[in-house]
């Protein structure tokens, strides 16, 4: 009796299998149809990363590491960050994991320009229109909550297992903190300042690159350091998917229990995340040099 | 320069709400402003301004706060759009404007000057003098030099590679009359301009605006809720309540005849040896055949200086060709500038 209290209705196996197979098979009809031609569009940017990756292998080491540093200094202008940084490279060098350490940071550099690029002008449209807000925001709620292995299905079904499958679940986790922060820091500029230029007669153009771009630009960089330290933290997952660099020794040593290899290489990936961090975090300071020195 | 031309405001309503078009009606009707609110849900911002404001002059809009002053200097320029009415500049009605027109307007014919300053805080004192000329495409180059003469002119010579955070709040307002200034624009519009300044640098802001004003003979609408500010800047005053006008002159007729007990409670404060005219006070039927001369158009305070020094008891008021009009005595004098001079 009351058998439906008992048990939640719910569709029969048949109905249910038959969904499945018929929404399995229409994807799997439209990767062999479109499959080829999506991944022949991300040619270019898979070249990029298989180029920015043998130059960071196989060009001398000593040089490599003399720029990888440069550029910390001249982001941060900081001593203790750059030698910090020189450092932490020399001991990753010294342990064997140069070479896996320069894929991954051809791997999270090549993502983050892709997040930037992507994510700077849809954070702009979100921040014009309250509607295309509404229609966003969803879709960066699913992106940040949905396990990253089950849209990894479908990337794996369309593009195989190697690098641009990696890239595309990277920047699928990676980007809705750039679209979020580049939104919200254009949002919060302030009205005055705004009126102010539509008062001189500014274009919409004009108030973008004039007045809201670099006022919002300190919340746009936490997006940007946001961006790179969730590509970090999906090196390991990519490496599922063939990407390799520092999460394949990862992924080995799970399987097989080498407690130093993996603690050795998580140490790296850290170590790559803090130097990122730091200098990305002291260049977006020293951007707004203008708002420290305060009248009186 | 030619003769500089004028705002017309006519018949200009501003309603705020959903269906603020189909409450004019209501409001032309008679309908008040608290009604309009309980009944409707609207908020009437302006209820039929009539203002003509001349060209080259100075015009104050004085108010308290919620007297819609605000709302009404940013329809010169249709910062907000109105509900009905016009504002003529000219034959071209601002309020008919398309976005590029509108736009071309606010680049070419005016230039605003903030109460909160609003200067772009990523930009040195330079870059945001010269954002107008920016925008209008002048070369960097030759905006520079044009801002660099406002800058010295507004006394900011030196500061031109600082941020607007390095300055004091009358400083920065000195960049923001500096920008709006260097846009060469016929109409300089100023919300409460001064207001979020100090007294001392207020009076001082006051005095470098009128200097300017002097040569430049702009047309200048002034906003402000400080009566002591609009006497001394006003060529013209409008007195707004509740989104009305409720009196409009210049500043001696106002403090002189006050339209109403609001106006009066306003006035009553006020230091009037810097507003009435020796004029208004001298014995037109009297004349000196010789003694102390003092010329028209001065204030008492001014002629009550000069009765002081001189030690005399009176003194013949005369026009700019020297031709007496009039002779002004101490005692009438003090009595003017101490009681209100209704009775």
């Amino acid at each position: 009796m009351m058998e439906w209290l008992q048990e939640f209705p719910k569709m029969s196996r048949g109905d249910l299998r038959e969904m499945r197979r018929s929404l399995d098979g229409s994807f799997k009809e439209f990767t062999g149809k479109y499959g080829e031609s999506i991944e022949a569009a991300f040619d270019p940017i898979k070249d990029f990363l298989i180029f920015l990756e043998s130059t960071l292998i196989n060009s001398p080491w000593p040089i490599i590491l003399a720029v990888l540093v440069g550029i910390v200094y001249a982001m941060s202008r900081n001593l203790k960050i750059t030698v910090g940084s020189l450092v932490a490279l020399c001991v990753i060098g010294y342990l064997g994991m140069w070479e896996d350490t320069m894929r991954t940071i051809a791997m999270v550099t090549v993502c983050t320009l892709m997040a930037i690029v992507l994510g700077i002008p849809l954070g702009i449209l979100m921040a014009r229109s309250n509607r295309i807000q509404s229609v966003i925001n969803p879709v960066l709620d699913l992106m940040q909550t949905m396990p990253s292995f089950v849209y990894l299905i479908p990337v794996v079904m369309i593009f195989g297992i190697g690098k641009v499958p990696g890239m595309i679940a990277v920047v699928i986790y990676a980007i809705p903190p750039m679209i979020r922060l580049t939104n919200l820091g254009i949002r919060l500029v302030d009205q005055d300042v705004l009126e102010a230029a539509d008062a001189f007669g500014s274009s919409s153009w004009q108030k973008l690159t004039n007045v809201q771009l670099p006022l919002a630009l300190p919340t746009i960089m936490a997006g940007v350091n946001q961006t790179i330290m969730m590509a970090l933290a999906m090196v390991v997952v990519a490496a599922l998917i063939g990407v390799k660099g520092l999460g394949q020794p990862v992924l080995n040593a799970i399987a097989n229990q080498y407690l130093t290899m993996g603690v050795m290489n998580g140490l790296a990936i850290v170590a790559i995340a803090i130097i990122f961090d730091r200098a990305t975090q002291a260049y977006g300071k020293r951007l707004q040099k203008h708002s420290e020195v305060i009248h009186g | 320069m030619g003769e500089a031309t004028g705002i017309e405001v006519k018949n200009l309503y501003k309603i705020f709400g959903p269906n603020g078009k189909d409450m004019v009606q209501k409001v032309k009707d008679g309908m008040s402003k608290a009604e309009l609110n309980e009944k409707h849900n609207h908020v009437l911002g302006l209820n039929d301004i009539n203002i003509s404001m001349p060209g080259g002059k100075i015009e104050v809009v004085m108010g308290l706060s919620g007297s819609g002053k605000s709302t009404l200097i940013r329809h010169i320029n249709r910062l907000i759009d109105p509900t009905d009415g016009e504002v003529l500049y000219g034959n071209d009605d601002v309020c008919k404007m398309s976005q590029g027109e509108l736009r071309q307007f606010r680049r070419h014919k005016t230039a605003m000057v903030f109460q909160k300053f609003a200067l772009l805080p990523h930009r040195t004192v330079m870059k945001n003098t010269i954002y107008g000329l920016e925008v209008q495409g002048v070369p960097i180059k030759e905006a520079e030099e044009r801002a660099a003469r406002w800058i010295a002119r507004v006394g900011l010579e030196g500061f031109e590679d600082h941020y607007p955070n390095q300055l004091s709040g009358g400083m920065q307002q000195r960049v923001g009359l500096a920008r709006a200034l260097t846009n060469d624009a016929d109409i300089l519009l100023m919300d409460e301009a001064f207001s979020a300044l100090d007294p001392l640098i207020r009076m001082d802001m006051q005095t470098v605006l009128l200097d300017l004003q002097e040569e430049l003979h702009k047309t200048i609408v002034f906003i402000t809720h400080d009566l002591d500010e609009a006497l001394r800047l006003g060529d013209k005053i409008a007195i707004l309540r509740d989104g009305a006008v409720i009196q409009q002159g210049t500043g001696q007729e106002i403090v002189l005849n006050p339209a109403d007990q609001y106006i009066a409670d306003f006035v009553k404060e006020v230091n009037r040896g810097r507003v009435i005219l020796v004029d208004t006070v001298m014995d037109k039927s009297k004349k000196l055949e010789s003694g102390l001369n003092v010329q028209s158009g001065i204030m008492l305070e001014e002629a009550a200086k000069i009765l002081a020094e001189t030690g005399q008891g009176e003194c013949c008021v005369v026009n700019g060709n020297g031709e007496p009009l009039g002779v002004l005595n101490v005692q009438d004098t003090i009595r003017a500038m101490v009681t209100p001079a209704s009775h």
